[in-house]
């Protein structure tokens, strides 16, 4: 197999992570639901190309469901409670932008260190994407303890659950079973928020989470 | 009479001419005196050191009966000693130069004239000294007789207040060299260098000795945090002591790091060569950024001196690392880098020294906010003080883009360490090497602008007048030298290679006999730079273009009124100043680095009272490290309450952390 | 016989920048304004312009300095001669070697260190504030410019631009993750080094809005032609740059015969062509940023760039 077919997963795989961190900085709704679906995209086409240097149909599957659900369905979905919600205008404030760029270059520098070593031994390019795809996920954590939006906070979550499925297909056969069952519960997941973003949005009519904490008491009012 | 005699001759005719300050400093022709004979025996120790590192001599010792009984003051003059002996006796050779002319105006010369021969004396027996005891005993007259230069203006409370932090943080250097030389000692039951040398450390001895030498040395040459002093004493001083402190003085403090890990206690492991290039990369991003935000200009440079010993420790660190993974050829690339450096930084920052002297001669100020406009009053100064600018910002063809160019080349064939953390340290520190350079850039456009180019801010600026020919002819030698050692680098290499090969075993290949007089670190097919051609390709070019369009164009040219979008304001309080121009990059980096705070106090319309605007930058050492040492016990205890009382979000944020933790130790683990 | 053939290929290339430099800019006008629809200058319009300001009268303010005066022909020195050493058509040409890449950064910077002084001569608000702006610029973007220089150093084992096109035009280098991070922070640091939207723009005359034209804004006449051929040289340079480390196809690498150089030119002449026709379809798809979002522009270059020195520096493999 040329090294050129390894050299394109890689691309791709890069592509996703690269796209995490564009997804970190974006401060507008709309923005990083645009940016949530092209990594969906992205990560679809790595996934085809993997199905197709690794000859799995099944993985084929697993791309055009990523394709249909994360790259269309769900940003749409997102765009109309957007809409809905009347905050597609609205700018959230990230908490210090550079500094959260630096420390998402910092977690991606600690998920390569992390697979380095072992990459020596077996098979570099999937030791290579599994460095990817923990970056993607630990990005996307990092994602949802910055934000305060509601809506951002699902994005960031969502694209974690894509460096899982970036993670399963560089490792070679994730069952489709198990698979399917994380769509599921993405899906599940995802439609929780939905409620519990109108739930937010009807009784205090934001949807900064940071209401949630006052209405626990937890934060003291300023001034 | 071998070199080491000449030089310790040197140093005592220092010590002699400090005595004779002491004794005829009342009259009028002592200045002229000291500084004449400062100069003559700085010129000595100049041919001396040079001599010694274009002959290759061999080192050579002598030991007097002095110091602790028994043992006697051992001193030698090897290749690291010459090298440094160069810098010092070139930063004395045109201090005294410069001070013939610019020392006629000081008022309180019985506080300056002692001190002058007893401070230069002090730092050649620093680099000439060969045992634990001379030296520290040096260091710290040395350090006494700065000391009494900083508060010579003592009716100054900033001056008092700069000596007193001074003195604080030079014994606190000196109580670490002190315990460095104390553990080498016990490891090899001796005071002297060459016993040291020899002895063989185990590998935390050597560790602990290289942490206490980074602090102690590191605390002298200003390396972050532990720059807090330098900024308040070298502007606090005269301007041409400024210029032996900022330029010379921390250099001694280089020197000392290098000689502990590089010479004394060799076999270190590349973890110290990381600490030394991460405080290193750290070191000149805050030093650049701080100067950035001054606008007293003898402060800027000062801070900018903490950003040169930053690139300077950058290259040592690689050195360190380069040497102990055994890749010496690249040890010496990284430490000629370094060395380099120490001598342009030596050059420029005494000529930007000497420049802000010569502004506050003519103007009385040093505050850039009131300058402006100077090039038209002081177009020799202007000249040089451009130089000095233009090389101190790392701009091709002059010498700092040359040490810059060659730190970067060590960087780019540091892929090869093995340990792990090195490859990351490394090219962070590359990146945080190329943001110092670029933001230099900006912080000399600005330096210059605002003091040089403009339109004069107070009466004082427009009313200055060109200096003295003495201290124009000390800024021209060092102009000079800076277009010298960047056009001609070569040569500059080839008289640091027996300090290399002293110290790593391995010398760059022979520069001098390159074709074209280019600089080639590694090989040709590697890397290469021509200092020359692009020298002569640049003036031939301009001249080029501008002989074309003077010959079949026009050279018609009008003067008139300034334009400024038709709306020409005349007041000079419309222009930009040195607050404003730092403004955007205060904005960027500010805010997190320096928690600026900035207050605007905006009239409404038909409010009759003035608009205030007030800005405020804090060091982030004072605010991280000096405050908070005090309040953190009592914090803490508080903190601990809250934990029962946190957000979802925090909660979240600790599991966050807590994982990165775990995997943080699994990586270590393996 | 041979050094003379070796200057004058040389020579050819730094005249072929700067001769073909206000065509280039000219191109990006006219497709900037179909795609606008309006009708655009002539091609040749860039020349024109040159040739009419440089007949005109200079115009200087009273307390003009010397920097002044003599600022525009060191900034368009300073970038012709970093233009005339990227490898355009050629590698290895004679001078090749006396500067690499991260010198050729460095000489755009010493053009710009003398521009961003001339701004600040005359003391007047608009000069500051393009000073100022372009060095703030400058500082986030020279610092992501020099760690692609990293990258691409990195894989090639060398800074030698030759020697880099040479390695990439001939070795199996493949498609690299670490590459393409670069091409993309080398995309906006030109974006921002040559004043194009959404960074600045080099139409506007509104003043608030200006960075570069703020910073020129007292020139005229002979000076302010030397510093738009500079600038329509610098655009060539990236655009050179560009083709050279990541399109390096067509570039004659051996032995300089008329076949190898004829292809080397009518290649270049082609890339040129197409950067030239893209860069304005990208300008006009984007707005123009406030200034305050540059750093969020810039910086995604400069993490853009550390990302591919960090992944270079782990494995050979990326």
């Amino acid at each position: 197999m040329p090294s050129l077919w390894f050299d394109i997963a890689h691309l791709f795989a890069g592509g996703v992570l690269v796209l995490s961190l564009v997804l970190l900085y974006q401060d507008r709704v709309t923005a990083a639901i645009n940016v949530f679906a092209l990594q969906a995209i992205t990560l679809a086409l790595s996934v085809g190309w993997q199905a197709f240097i690794q000859s799995e149909p099944l993985l084929l599957v697993t791309a055009l469901m990523a394709l249909a659900v994360k790259g269309f369905v769900i940003p749409m979905a997102l765009h109309r409670i957007v809409r809905r919600l009347d905050v597609h205008r609205e700018v959230e404030q990230v908490i210090g932008g550079g500094a959260t760029m630096l420390a998402g270059l910092a977690l991606v520098a600690l998920s390569i260190l992390l697979l380095q070593p072992v990459s020596g031994a077996g098979d570099v390019v999937a030791h290579e994407d599994i460095a990817f795809a923990l970056g993607v996920v630990l990005l996307g954590l990092l994602m949802m303890i910055t934000r305060y939006n509601a809506v951002t906070q699902v994005i960031g979550f969502m694209s974690l659950e894509n460096g899982l499925i970036l993670a399963a297909t560089g490792a070679r056969g994730m069952p489709l079973v198990v698979e399917i069952s994380v769509a599921f519960s993405i899906l599940i997941a995802f439609i929780v928020f939905g409620v519990f973003v109108f739930r937010i949005r009807e009784r205090f009519d934001t949807v900064d989470v940071t209401v949630l904490e006052r209405f626990r008491g937890e934060r003291r009012e300023q001034g | 009479m071998p070199d080491v005699t000449i030089g310790l001759g040197c140093a005592a005719g220092f010590l002699v001419i400090g005595a004779t300050g002491a004794a005829i400093g009342r009259f009028s022709f002592a200045k002229t005196v000291i500084y004449g004979l400062s100069l003559a025996l700085s010129l000595i120790a100049l041919g001396l050191a040079l001599s010694f590192l274009l002959r290759h001599a061999e080192a050579s010792t002598v030991i007097l009966p002095l110091g602790l009984p028994g043992t006697g003051a051992h001193f030698r003059l090897d290749a690291l000693s010459a090298f440094f002996l160069l810098v010092v006796s070139l930063g004395g050779a045109t201090t005294s130069l410069y001070a013939l002319g610019y020392g006629q105006s000081e008022r309180a010369p019985l506080r300056v004239l002692p001190y002058y021969g007893a401070f230069l004396g002090g730092m050649t027996l620093v680099v000439l000294a060969a045992d634990a005891y001379s030296v520290l005993v040096a260091g710290e007259f040395m350090s006494l007789a700065s000391w009494a230069l900083v508060v010579a203006h003592y009716r100054d409370p900033a001056a008092v207040r700069a000596g007193y932090v001074y003195l604080v943080m030079a014994s606190f250097g000196t109580l670490c060299l002190l315990l460095a030389f104390g553990l080498l000692a016990h490891a090899s039951g001796e005071y002297t260098f060459a016993a040291m040398r020899a002895t063989k450390l185990g590998p935390e001895v050597a560790v602990a000795v290289a942490a206490l030498a980074l602090v102690g040395a590191g605390s002298k040459a200003g390396v972050v945090p532990l720059h807090a002093w330098l900024p308040l004493a070298h502007p606090a001083a005269p301007s041409h002591i400024s210029a032996l402190l900022s330029g010379v003085m921390t250099k001694v403090g280089v020197y000392g790091f290098v000689r502990i890990v590089f010479d004394v206690a060799a076999d270190q492991s590349p973890w110290s060569g990381l600490v030394a290039l991460t405080l290193g990369g750290v070191t000149a991003v805050l030093g650049v950024l701080y100067a950035l935000m001054q606008h007293d200009l003898k402060r800027l440079l000062a801070y900018h001196t903490v950003e040169n010993i930053g690139i300077i420790f950058i290259g040592l660190g690689l050195a360190l690392a380069f040497r102990a993974n055994g890749q010496d050829g690249v040890a010496a690339l990284a430490l000629t880098a370094a060395l380099f450096h120490v001598f342009n930084h030596a050059v420029f920052k005494s000529l930007l020294f000497f420049g802000a002297g010569a502004v506050l001669t003519a103007t009385g100020q040093r505050d850039m906010e009131r300058l402006g406009g100077l090039i038209h009053v002081m177009p020799k100064t202007a000249v040089v003080f451009l130089i000095g600018c233009a090389s101190i910002s790392a701009l091709p063809p002059l010498n700092g883009f040359v040490s810059e160019w060659l730190t970067f080349q060590a960087i780019l064939l540091s892929p090869q360490l093995p340990q792990w953390g090195l490859k990351f340290a490394v090219p962070a520190t590359g990146a945080l090497l190329a943001l110092a350079a670029a933001l230099a850039a900006a912080c000399f456009v600005k330096a210059f602008g605002v003091v040089f180019l403009s339109r004069p801010r107070s009466p004082e600026a427009a009313a200055a007048r060109e200096v003295d020919r003495f201290s124009l002819s000390a800024m021209f030698v060092l102009a000079a030298l800076c277009v010298l050692a960047g056009i001609l680098p070569g040569f500059v290499i080839d008289w640091l290679s027996p300090v290399t090969s002293a110290l790593t075993g391995a010398v760059l290949p022979h520069q001098a006999s390159m074709p074209w007089l280019s600089i080639v670190p590694i090989a040709e097919s590697r890397s290469s730079y021509n200092g020359l051609i692009i020298f002569l390709f640049l003036t031939a070019s301009g001249l080029f273009g501008a002989a074309v369009i003077h010959k079949f164009a026009t050279r018609a040219t009008r003067r008139s009124a300034i334009w400024d979008c038709g709306f020409p304001l005349d007041s000079p309080v419309t222009q930009y100043t040195s607050s404003s121009f730092a403004m955007p990059i205060r904005r960027v980096f500010g805010a997190a680095v320096f928690g600026v705070i900035e207050r605007v106090d905006m009239p409404l319309p038909g409010e009759m009272r003035a608009g205030h605007f007030q800005v405020r930058v804090r060091d982030p050492a004072w605010r991280f490290i000096y405050g908070p040492l005090a309040r953190s016990v009592a914090r803490s205890a508080q903190w601990l309450n809250r934990m029962q009382f946190l957000t979802v979000r925090s909660y979240l944020t600790l599991v966050f952390l807590a994982l990165i933790g775990l995997l943080l130790v699994v990586a270590a683990w393996r | 016989m041979a050094v003379i053939i070796a200057l004058a290929l040389q020579f050819f290339q730094i005249a072929l920048i700067v001769a073909i430099a206000p065509f280039v800019l000219g191109i990006t006008r006219k497709v900037r304004a179909r795609l606008l629809c309006r009708r655009g200058p002539p091609l040749l319009q860039v020349y024109y312009d040159l040739w009419k300001l440089m007949h005109k009268e200079a115009v200087l303010a009273h307390n003009a300095s010397w920097v002044y005066r003599s600022a525009p022909y060191l900034v368009f020195a300073a970038t012709w001669t970093a233009a005339g050493l990227v490898p355009t058509y050629a590698t290895g040409l004679v001078f090749s070697w006396s500067a690499d890449l991260i010198a050729i950064v460095a000489l755009l910077g010493t053009a710009r260190f003398t521009l961003a002084l001339a701004g600040m001569d005359v003391g007047t608000a608009f000069g500051g504030l393009g000073s100022s702006r372009e060095m703030m610029i400058a500082s986030l973007a020279e610092p992501a410019m020099l760690l692609i220089a990293f990258t691409v150093a990195l894989i090639a084992g060398t800074t030698q631009l030759s020697a880099i096109a040479t390695v990439f035009v001939t070795a199996e280098t493949g498609l690299r993750v670490s590459l393409g991070l670069a091409l993309l922070g080398l995309i906006v640091v030109g974006i921002a080094e040559n004043a194009r939207i959404p960074i600045d723009n080099p139409a506007t005359h509104l003043e608030l809005t200006m960075v570069h034209e703020a910073m020129v804004l007292e020139y005229s006449g002979r000076h302010l032609a030397m510093i738009e051929a500079a600038a329509a040289v610098k655009l060539v340079l990236y655009f050179s740059l560009i083709a050279c480390l990541f399109f390096p196809f067509g570039i004659a690498t051996g032995d300089k015969t008329a076949a190898a150089i004829a292809i080397g030119v009518g290649s270049f002449l082609c890339k040129m062509l197409v950067l030239a026709v893209s860069l304005p379809i990208a300008e006009t798809s984007v707005a123009k940023m406030r200034v305050f979002r540059y750093p969020a522009f810039l910086g995604g270059a400069f993490a853009a760039a550390a990302l591919a020195v960090f992944l270079r520096f782990v494995s050979r493999g990326f």
